[in-house]
């Protein structure tokens, strides 16, 4: 059953694989969001998550310590966004453009050492005879940890913000800050809380990247992931499980086009290399121009900072 | 009547950079007692309710709740010493449902299915029906100042405090309320209530403390004294009722037909098949609650969002799809209600606010360069005329109080000489001799000839300048009436329309 070469079955097992940076990235990004902060700097966390991550895992010879390096690398510089935007009140969208810029000139000089080398490997799970169940066992059984954790974090997150009080708060927090200061909440405390684990997860999803799914360093690794993830929370209208369908959605575009240039598809290679952000564009126009419909579940204090005089 | 002692004020003071917002003020409230804090917007009644709630922390004096010394540092701390606050507005969230919003302000919420049942059993206990599973951004006014009550009733206060809950409710709504609070004072509880309505206050309350440029200028107990000299205590000074010189109705100079407009806004109200004609030197009154539509009907008129060609006419001439500034060219000017960021911007002078809308009748450029003398003289003018109270005409909009900045925006209109004249919310937030002076500047252009509407939540503000009466509800309009001799229950009756309080409410908390 195989399309100009391509299988079904490998071609999903690799979606899944290829999604995973983006969703954890964009699950990160929606938490920061729900609470309120815009923060257009996840292309910059992922990419010194990556580098941190490789750092980590290439000086450790493991894997996991890499994963958690990589997401305090992410987190580290989401740091810098919190206390410009949360305690200097700078304008979030332009001190997230200056982290992305920052996040790539500063990976790029801490990569230097590190072109060419090869990181510890992290293996699939080894779940034996399920593997070799046709279809289902190549599509669901042959992956990574990372795989699975990801989509555990989709159901955490979504749990997290709808069964639990902090989840409330968090909600209350992005939908009008000001009502939540009446309250008594702590807004500042608590969007910088969420700008860290927005910064903790890009991280987590850069490191991804330089760990298994490309596997080695190389300058500009994330290519771009970090706005497709931006992109996906607004797909996704602020919806957990609608994160994991949007990844999925652009990882199999990835996938799909990475599989039509191997096969010699007659398209130009350089349409198929674009067709992810083209996507990207296309969706997000399609999201805004039905009238209030992306809008509507914006949090509605959306990107605006918070003084407490008011 | 002797009543042991709730809550004892004693000397709080509370200064920010520049301004004593309140200088050595002390009261008490009884136990049941419902207890008025009166006083004109900037007296410093906000910053007092915030100190007795854990906002804000005084500089000096002390509180005493039930004999022991009481310093809230938060808001938390106040709740658990049994005080509660119903906020003016800036409290709920709107994509948020009931039971959410009512367990944000609760420090030990139980679980969301036992807190919708209580949530029922208090709210209907009260008079008071709600729907916990609704999105408050669809709740009406009334409704939504309910989920905040029913909120602080949950937690059994000793002392309600209520910020100005009546200014967004329909007269009928306002009875239902006020038999709630006669209720809670029967059983105990002592209600800190905070106004500028006098007669609520004479129907409701026990004594007032009231309270002027942040200082205590005298207490009283409101059923004793006249609303009037209540007024007088509050502002000062006497105060002049705006008269208006009987002048004969010209030709019809403002006409709207089948006005229908969606809200750009995903909780706002569109507006439905809107018609009404506004005769050269006649006043038409817009009243209706707040988020029927009144936002969507200014932008519609002021050219904001556009029509359909012949839905609004001035003078004849179809402007439904002009712009706001082809509109100005024949002679129709607006006041939005938002006066920051909406009528002005902020960051910009009030020089540069004058001319952004003053340009196109007051001729302040040449050739695309800006007459900044001409601007100057302009914007001078409205301050002088005006009274508008600022160090300068460089003055950043930001900077000015709400009432100022409001008379500046108000001015800036009125002195273009307009033909046709629209303002929503033309006093709000403004000091009571400004707000006559406000009106009185209306009613003048209505005797000079101009058509003028305006769109008002306050119903007393209507009926004082306007010739007719229409009331917005749902995004419709009733037929105009004329005012003489409207009384307040029929306003009421129109303003409340399709939702009315009793069976629609009952029903939707039964579904």
């Amino acid at each position: 059953m195989d399309f100009m070469g391509i299988t079904p079955s490998v071609l999903i097992a690799s979606l899944m694989v290829a999604s995973v940076p983006i969703m954890l990235a964009a699950i990160g990004e929606l938490v920061v969001e729900k609470a309120g902060v815009l923060n257009l700097g996840v292309e910059g966390m992922m990419i010194m998550g990556a580098i941190c991550g490789f750092v980590t895992a290439v000086g450790t010879g493991s894997p996991l310590l890499g994963f958690l390096g990589g997401a305090a690398g992410g987190a580290a510089l989401s740091v810098i966004f919190a206390l410009l935007t949360q305690v200097f009140l700078t304008n979030q969208v332009a001190t997230g453009l200056a982290l992305t810029l920052f996040g790539l000139g500063l990976s790029s000089l801490i990569g230097q050492d590190y072109v060419g080398i090869k990181p510890p490997a992290t293996g699939a799970i080894p779940f034996g005879p399920l593997r070799d169940i046709p279809f289902f066992g190549k599509v669901f059984f042959s992956h990574d940890w990372m795989v699975y954790a990801s989509v555990a974090i989709i159901a955490l997150v979504w749990a997290g913000l709808k069964f639990t009080r902090a989840g409330l708060i968090l909600r209350a927090v992005g939908e009008g800050h000001d009502a939540a200061h009446a309250l008594g909440y702590k807004v500042i405390r608590i969007r910088v809380l969420a700008i860290l684990f927005g910064g903790a997860m890009a991280g987590l999803g850069g490191a991804y990247i330089s760990l298994v799914r490309v596997p080695q360093w190389t300058d500009g690794i994330t290519s771009g992931a970090g706005w497709i993830a931006l992109a996906i929370v607004v797909f996704a209208s602020w919806k957990p499980w609608r994160v994991l369908i949007g990844s999925y959605l652009f990882g199999g575009i990835t996938v799909l086009q990475l599989n039509l240039q191997a096969a010699g598809a007659r398209i130009p290679v350089e349409y198929l290399s674009m067709s992810p952000y083209l996507m990207t564009i296309i969706v997000l126009v399609i999201m805004s121009s039905g009238k209030g419909r992306a809008s509507l579940n914006a949090p509605a204090s959306l990107g605006q900072n918070f003084h407490a005089s008011r | 009547m002797t009543r042991e002692n709730l809550l004892t004020i004693e000397g709080l003071s509370k200064s920010y950079p520049g301004v004593k917002a309140n200088e050595d003020v002390s009261f008490k409230i009884a136990t049941g007692e419902i207890h008025a804090l009166l006083g004109e917007n900037g007296a410093g009644k906000s910053t007092l309710v915030k100190m007795i709630y854990g906002l804000v922390r005084p500089d000096e004096g002390r509180m005493i709740l039930r004999g022991q010394s009481y310093a809230p540092s938060e808001p938390r701390e106040a709740r658990a010493s049994g005080v509660a606050m119903v906020f003016q507005h800036f409290s709920l969230f709107d994509a948020l449902n009931v039971a959410e919003n009512v367990a944000l302000g609760m420090d030990n919420p139980p679980k969301q299915r036992e807190l919708a049942a209580r949530i029922r059993e208090v709210s209907e206990g009260y008079g008071l029906p709600l729907d916990p599973a609704r999105l408050v951004g669809d709740l009406s006014a009334g409704e939504r100042q309910r989920v905040e009550i029913v909120r602080c009733l949950l937690q059994d206060p000793k002392l309600l405090i209520m910020d100005e809950p009546t200014s967004v409710l329909t007269p009928q709504e306002v009875n239902i309320l006020f038999d709630t609070l006669r209720k809670l004072s029967a059983e105990g509880t002592s209600i800190l209530y905070i106004s500028h309505k006098l007669e609520e206050i004479k129907a409701l309350c026990d004594e007032a403390t009231i309270l002027r440029r942040g200082k205590v200028v005298g207490t009283c107990t409101p059923r004793e004294k006249s609303a009037r000299e209540m007024a007088e205590m509050m502002v000062g000074a006497t105060l002049n009722s705006p008269e208006r010189p009987a002048g004969e109705l010209g030709e019809v100079s403002l006409e709207v037909r089948n006005l229908s407009v969606a809200s750009a806004n995903p909780f706002g109200t569109s507006l439905r098949d809107i018609g009404f004609a506004v005769r050269k030197g006649e006043v038409l009154g817009i009243g209706g609650v707040a988020g029927n539509g009144q936002d969507e009907l200014l932008m519609a008129l002021s050219g904001e969002a556009r029509t359909k060609r012949d839905s609004i006419q001035v003078n004849g001439t179809d402007i439904g799809e002009m712009g706001p500034n082809e509109r100005r060219r024949l002679g129709l000017v607006t006041a939005p209600e938002e006066r920051l960021g909406h009528a002005a911007a902020p960051d910009m002078s009030l020089m540069e606010n004058a001319l952004l809308s003053g340009d196109v009748r007051k001729g302040l450029t040449r050739k695309g360069f800006v007459d900044w003398g001409a601007t100057r003289a302009f914007a001078q003018g409205i301050v002088e005329k005006f009274d508008v109270r600022t160090p300068g005409i460089s003055t950043a909009a930001r900077a000015l109080s709400g009432g100022n900045l409001q008379k500046f925006v108000l001015g800036r209109e009125i002195m273009q000489d307009p033909e046709v004249i629209i303002v929503n919310q033309p006093t709000w937030g403004v000091d009571a001799a400004a707000a006559a002076f406000i009106r009185q500047a209306l009613l003048d252009l209505a005797a000079k000839g101009a058509a003028v509407v305006v769109i008002s939540q306050d119903i007393d503000e209507v009926m004082e300048v306007a010739d007719r009466f229409a009331a917005l509800n749902e995004g419709r309009l009733s037929p105009p009436v004329p005012t003489k001799g409207l009384t307040i229950d029929e306003i009421g009756l129109m303003l409340g329309g399709a939702h009315g309080m009793h069976k629609a409410e009952v029903s939707h908390a039964e579904a």
